[in-house]
This record gives structure tokens, C-alpha cells and sequence, in this order.
């Protein structure tokens, strides 16, 4: 019999297509709001938290910092140099340190001049390991750079793809950073994190060639010793720093950040901002079940005098109460299906031209299956929910009363 | 020759309240119907015929007395026992066909027996036998919008029979339509009647009620002549 009243509930909504469109758009809207927010808020994060993949949990970075706080000339902006190697490699705890340099350099090739990362490498082979491993680096084709490789680079994926100048960049191809030329000899797999698939490296020397740069660094990345907490290593080299600089706590011109911390500060504003959009979806749901009410109570209303004659050829009040009930339940549920539809064409059509224009896969829509059962489940019982007190109504309605009409 | 009571009406007063005041619409009411009756019940309106119709098809209980379907007292049931019992013994027709705008002529006749728990496949073979007795088995799949007054009531009497009640229930049958398809639904009942059910008909058209083998007068809310 409920297989009747289902049928016969589909039926009722086929013969009434506008209404019944009309009251699922509310429904719908706030569904796809939902799930293409949700898919790409969850692939936002995947994303970003890729981003951070490079970091493990056992490295720290150091990094300047400008402190603005004072009157001028208080505080001297002290750039990381050989001297804070030092400093840092003595602090308990710390393993190795690596120190990086990181720059935009102007880089030509096919008569097109553009901008570019270069990221530059150590050349003591312990370090050079270490930043290979950390940023997970592979070759897909050529080679990775070694020591006394100097005059040659290796380029990230996007790199590769040469897009803005309008060609190709393979190994064996010669490209002119800041008037000098240099050999690629090996081309990075592509990455989750975008700035690996962006970058050129070169050896340190190089870079320190082209620049000419002497005792300065960009980023220290400090290994911690295996057994040691992290937070505490890092709270040493904070303080070992600022005695070496002379700095009260507050106003270092340095930042010692742990992976963890930079993912968290992320994750808790991502987090605030899927919460508030969720919300106002939520909302917006919540409109749409009052649309379907509206609709099963209007519905109700002109139906009264079918009510009436269901009820004389023996529907008893459970059967009306069943079929009306199970009417805005259908028009949650596939309101809720039409909503899933649209909302996950959405995701992965916006993040689709999010990638095509960053120029590399930097957001992947996970459409998660549980995520769409639970909305389609959700939406069905919101229709009933909804419903409910007009089926009601419906339902207790007295035979001649309704006849009436 | 005893016959069989099937309906029993036994000092029945329904009063209505309209605002402040009680109004009797039908008061002092004692009424037997037997199986196989052809009974009409004929009155102006006001009468009380209605209210009289509403009672004898367990739509409504009276406000006192009491009524008897098949020997089981109505007055004492809870409505989904109402339901049941109405599906089951009592099939209604009335003077607007109300039909399911949204069914065609084959889904209206099948629908008192899915109230009733019938399989699908025993459903689809007696709508379309009854739709083929009243012949209606051209106009299966129309909606009743598609149909013209006389093809809906003969919808309407298919419907009636769905369950096999033992009572036809017709309210102003005939009061929508032409002489001509009047005539042709009133031999119907006939042809039904001679099968062995029991029909009951309200009119205001005393030609009409002619036709019937007992004739029950109303005036005010009461009974003020039987024939027959």
C-alpha cells in the first residue's frame, strides 16, 4: 500500500509540474548551495593543507619578519644571514640547518620575457637531500640537479608547459635568467603544492651569482633531532635569537613558525568561513521547507473535497496522512536530488576555471558520496518534517466537512 | 419471506449549531433498509436529505440514536473502523462524480482497493472488467477532464463497485445530467439492483424517485410519507 501511495504521490506531482517546481527551487537552491560549498571549501583545504606537504612535522622555518611596532629606528630589521646559522645550529635540538634563498628573477626565452621563482639549492649533499626530500621533489623527465651543476636548472611542471612563452621548455632547452643562460636538465613531477610546480632551482652558488647577494638568507629551515618536541625546539631558537639580537620577546624581526601552526591559522579561518557559509545554506533551506508547507498547505485546502471522497471510498486517516505526508516528503527528496546535481556541477565547474586560471590543478572538487546521501536523506525528512502538520490537518479533515468542500 | 436488514436508522436527531442556537435538521427519524432494495429518498431541499445520506453511509453520526450497518453499530466505531467499513460495504456516488482530477478513468476505479489492501495485478482486471460493464473500456486512460458528464458518472458507479459493496449510495445521480443520460445511468441501477444490490438514492425529482421500488418522503427533517 505505501508502494500505491508513493506511486500515487509521483503521480500528483507530475500533474502539478509548475507548483511543484516552484516549491522545490527553494529547496534546491539551498541544497547546491550546500554541497558546492561544502565539495569546495573541502577541496580549498585539501589544497592549501597540499600546499604545506613540502613541510614535514619535524622541520621549523625561519623566516624575516618586519616588526612596524615603536618609534622608527627602535627596532632594526635584521635580515637572516650565515651568522643566524650559527646561532641556530647550536640550539638544542636542532639536527641540521638548511638555509634557502627565494627571489623573482626576470627570465627570457622564445624572444618572451616574463617573471619567475627561482629557488636555490645547497650544494653540501646532506642539505641537498633534505630539501629534496622535504618538498617531495621527482623528476619526471631529465635529471635533478647535483653538485658542480652550475649553469643549470631544473623547472616545475607548470614551468615546463611554457605558457607565457608560447613554447615548451624541455631538457636540453636553454633559458636566460637576468641575461644568463642555463641548460634545464630536469623537469619536477607535478605537485599538490603550486609553488613547487612554479619555481626554477638552481644551485646556490648560481643564485647567489646572479643576485649578487652575500651572507643573506630568505628561510632557514631547522631539522629537529628525532625525540625532540618541535614546539619546545622552536621556542629555543626564539629565544636563543633574540639574546643574540638583542630583542625583547614581542619584538622579534624573525618568525620561527612550526608546520603545524601555519596549517591550524589556515584551517581556522577556512573553518569560520565554511561554517558561515553553511549557515546562511542552512537558511536558505529552511526557506525552501517552508515553501514546501506552504505548498502541502494550499495543497491541502484545494483538495479537500478529494479528501473528502478518498476518505467515503475508505481511506482511513493513517492512508491520508500517508499519502499527503510522503508527497512533501518526495518533494524534499528530489528537490534535494536536483539541488545535488546542481550543486556538484557547480564545484567542479568553478574550480575548473580556478585552475585554468592559476594554470595549474590547485583545487580537486572532492564530491564525497556520504556528504550527498546524508543531504538527500536530510531533504526527504525535511520535506516530511514540513508537511507534516497540513497532512495532519489533512488527515483529520471529517468526511462531510470536506465533501462540503 | 424475512429479508435482511442491511441498514437500520433507529430514532435518529442530527442537530447542528449555528452559532448560538441549535438547529434540528433531521429529528425523529426510524428507518429499515432491507437487501436488494431499490429505495429513494425524496424531499425538497432543506429537507434533510443530506444529512439523512451522510448518516445512512456512516459519513456522519447522529447526534442521537442509533445506526446499524450490517447488524454492527456505527454510532460505537472510531473512524479508521468507519473508513473500513465504508470501503468495504458501501460504495458512493455523487451528484459532482468527484473523481481524482489528477487520475485517469482506469487509476479512479482501482482506488477504493488499494485502501483495501488489493494486489495490483487482482486491481487492473476488475477496474478494467467494471469499466468494460459500464461501457467505458475506450475511455480507460482518460482523465476525467477529458470526459464528458455521462462517461464520469459511469466512472463514478465502476468506482462504486471496485470493492463489490453491498450498498450503492447515489446522491442526485442524475442532477448534473441530460434526460437522455440521466435515463441511461437510472437503468443501470436497475440492471444493479436486479444483480442483487442494494441501491439508495436521494432526489429532489419525484419522476425520478418513481423509478425506485420504495419511496421515503422527507419534509423538515422528518419522514412524512413511505411508499412501497
Amino acid at each position: 500500500m505505501i508502494k500505491d501511495f508513493f506511486l500515487l504521490a509521483i503521480n500528483n506531482m507530475k500533474k502539478r509540474k509548475l507548483r511543484s517546481f516552484l516549491t522545490m527551487l527553494g529547496i534546491f537552491i539551498g541544497i547546491a548551495a550546500i554541497v558546492s560549498l561544502i565539495s569546495l571549501g573541502q577541496g580549498l583545504q585539501t589544497a592549501i593543507t597540499g600546499q604545506f606537504s613540502s613541510l614535514s612535522t619535524d622541520k621549523l622555518t625561519i623566516q624575516n619578519a618586519g616588526t612596524g611596532f615603536g618609534p622608527p629606528g627602535s627596532t632594526v630589521v635584521e635580515k637572516l644571514n650565515d651568522h643566524d646559522i650559527q646561532v641556530i645550529g647550536r640550539v638544542r635540538g636542532v639536527k641540521t640547518v638548511v638555509s634557502r634563498l627565494l627571489r623573482v628573477v626576470r627570465v627570457e626565452y622564445n624572444d618572451v620575457t616574463s617573471f619567475n621563482y627561482i629557488a636555490d639549492l645547497p650544494e653540501e649533499s646532506d642539505k641537498m637531500k633534505i630539501v629534496y626530500d622535504s618538498m617531495t621533489i621527482m623528476a619526471k623527465e631529465g635529471r635533478l640537479l647535483k653538485k658542480d651543476d652550475r649553469g643549470k636548472v631544473i623547472i616545475g611542471s607548470s614551468v615546463a608547459k611554457g605558457i607565457e612563452f608560447d613554447k615548451e621548455i624541455t631538457v636540453g632547452k636553454k633559458i636566460i635568467i637576468q641575461g644568463r643562460e642555463f641548460e634545464v636538465v630536469g623537469v619536477l613531477k607535478e605537485s599538490s603544492s603550486f609553488q613547487v610546480n612554479l619555481v626554477i632551482i638552481m644551485l646556490n652558488d648560481d643564485v647567489a651569482d646572479l643576485l649578487n647577494i652575500q651572507d643573506e638568507w630568505d628561510i632557514i629551515v631547522a631539522q629537529v633531532e628525532t625525540g625532540e618536541k618541535t614546539e619546545e625546539v622552536a621556542k629555543n631558537i626564539e629565544r636563543a635569537m633574540r639574546k643574540d639580537r638583542d630583542l625583547k620577546e614581542g619584538e622579534e624581526d624573525f618568525s620561527v613558525q612550526t608546520p603545524l601552526q601555519a596549517i591550524s591559522s589556515i584551517n581556522q579561518i577556512l573553518n569560520i568561513i565554511n561554517i558561515i557559509v553553511v549557515g546562511i545554506a542552512f537558511i536558505s533551506i529552511l526557506v525552501g521547507g517552508i515553501g514546501v508547507a506552504n505548498t502541502m498547505y494550499t495543497s491541502v485546502l484545494e483538495r479537500k473535497k478529494e479528501i473528502g471522497t478518498l476518505k467515503a471510498i475508505g481511506a482511513k486517516n493513517s492512508h491520508v496522512l500517508a499519502i499527503f505526508i510522503i508527497e512533501s516528503g518526495l518533494l524534499g527528496f528530489i528537490g534535494g536530488l536536483i539541488g545535488v546535481i546542481i550543486g556538484a556541477s557547480l564545484a567542479l565547474s568553478l574550480s575548473s576555471l580556478a585552475n585554468n586560471f592559476v594554470g595549474t590543478q590547485i583545487i580537486t572538487v572532492q564530491l564525497s558520496i556520504p556528504l550527498m546521501i546524508s543531504v538527500l536523506v536530510f531533504s526527504f525528512l525535511m520535506g516530511i518534517l514540513f508537511g507534516t502538520i497540513p497532512s495532519y490537518q489533512a488527515s483529520k479533515l471529517r468526511p462531510v466537512d470536506a465533501l462540503r468542500g | 419471506m424475512t429479508k435482511e436488514k442491511i441498514i437500520q436508522l433507529e430514532n435518529i436527531c442530527k442537530r447542528y449549531k449555528m452559532g448560538d442556537s441549535i438547529i434540528p435538521a433531521v429529528c425523529d427519524v426510524h428507518l429499515d433498509i432491507y437487501k436488494g432494495d431499490f429505495i429513494a429518498i425524496v424531499g425538497p431541499s432543506g429537507s434533510g436529505k443530506s444529512t439523512m445520506m451522510n448518516m445512512v453511509g456512516a459519513l456522519d453520526l447522529a447526534s442521537t440514536g442509533d445506526i446499524f450497518l450490517d447488524k454492527i453499530n456505527i454510532e460505537k466505531l472510531a473512524e479508521s473502523e468507519l473508513a473500513q467499513i465504508r470501503g468495504k460495504k458501501i460504495g458512493f456516488i455523487f451528484q459532482t462524480f468527484n473523481l481524482i482530477p489528477t487520475l485517469n478513468a482506469l487509476e479512479n476505479v482501482m482506488l477504493p482497493m488499494i485502501f483495501q489492501g488489493t494486489p495490483a495485478k487482482a486491481r487492473l482486471e476488475r477496474a478494467k472488467k467494471l469499466l468494460v460493464d459500464v461501457k467505458l473500456s475506450h475511455r480507460m486512460f482518460h482523465l476525467p477532464n477529458e470526459l464528458s458528464g455521462g462517461e464520469r458518472q459511469r466512472v463514478a458507479i465502476a468506482r462504486s463497485l471496485a470493492n463489490d459493496p453491498d450498498v450503492i449510495l447515489a446522491d442526485e445521480p442524475t442532477g448534473n445530467l441530460d434526460s437522455k443520460t440521466g435515463a441511461e445511468i437510472l437503468d443501470m441501477f436497475m440492471e444493479l439492483n436486479k444483480k442483487g444490490k442494494t441501491i439508495i438514492m436521494i432526489t429532489h425529482d419525484n419522476n425520478l424517485a418513481k423509478k425506485a421500488k420504495r419511496i421515503v418522503y422527507l419534509k423538515d427533517g422528518k419522514i412524512i410519507k413511505m411508499h412501497g
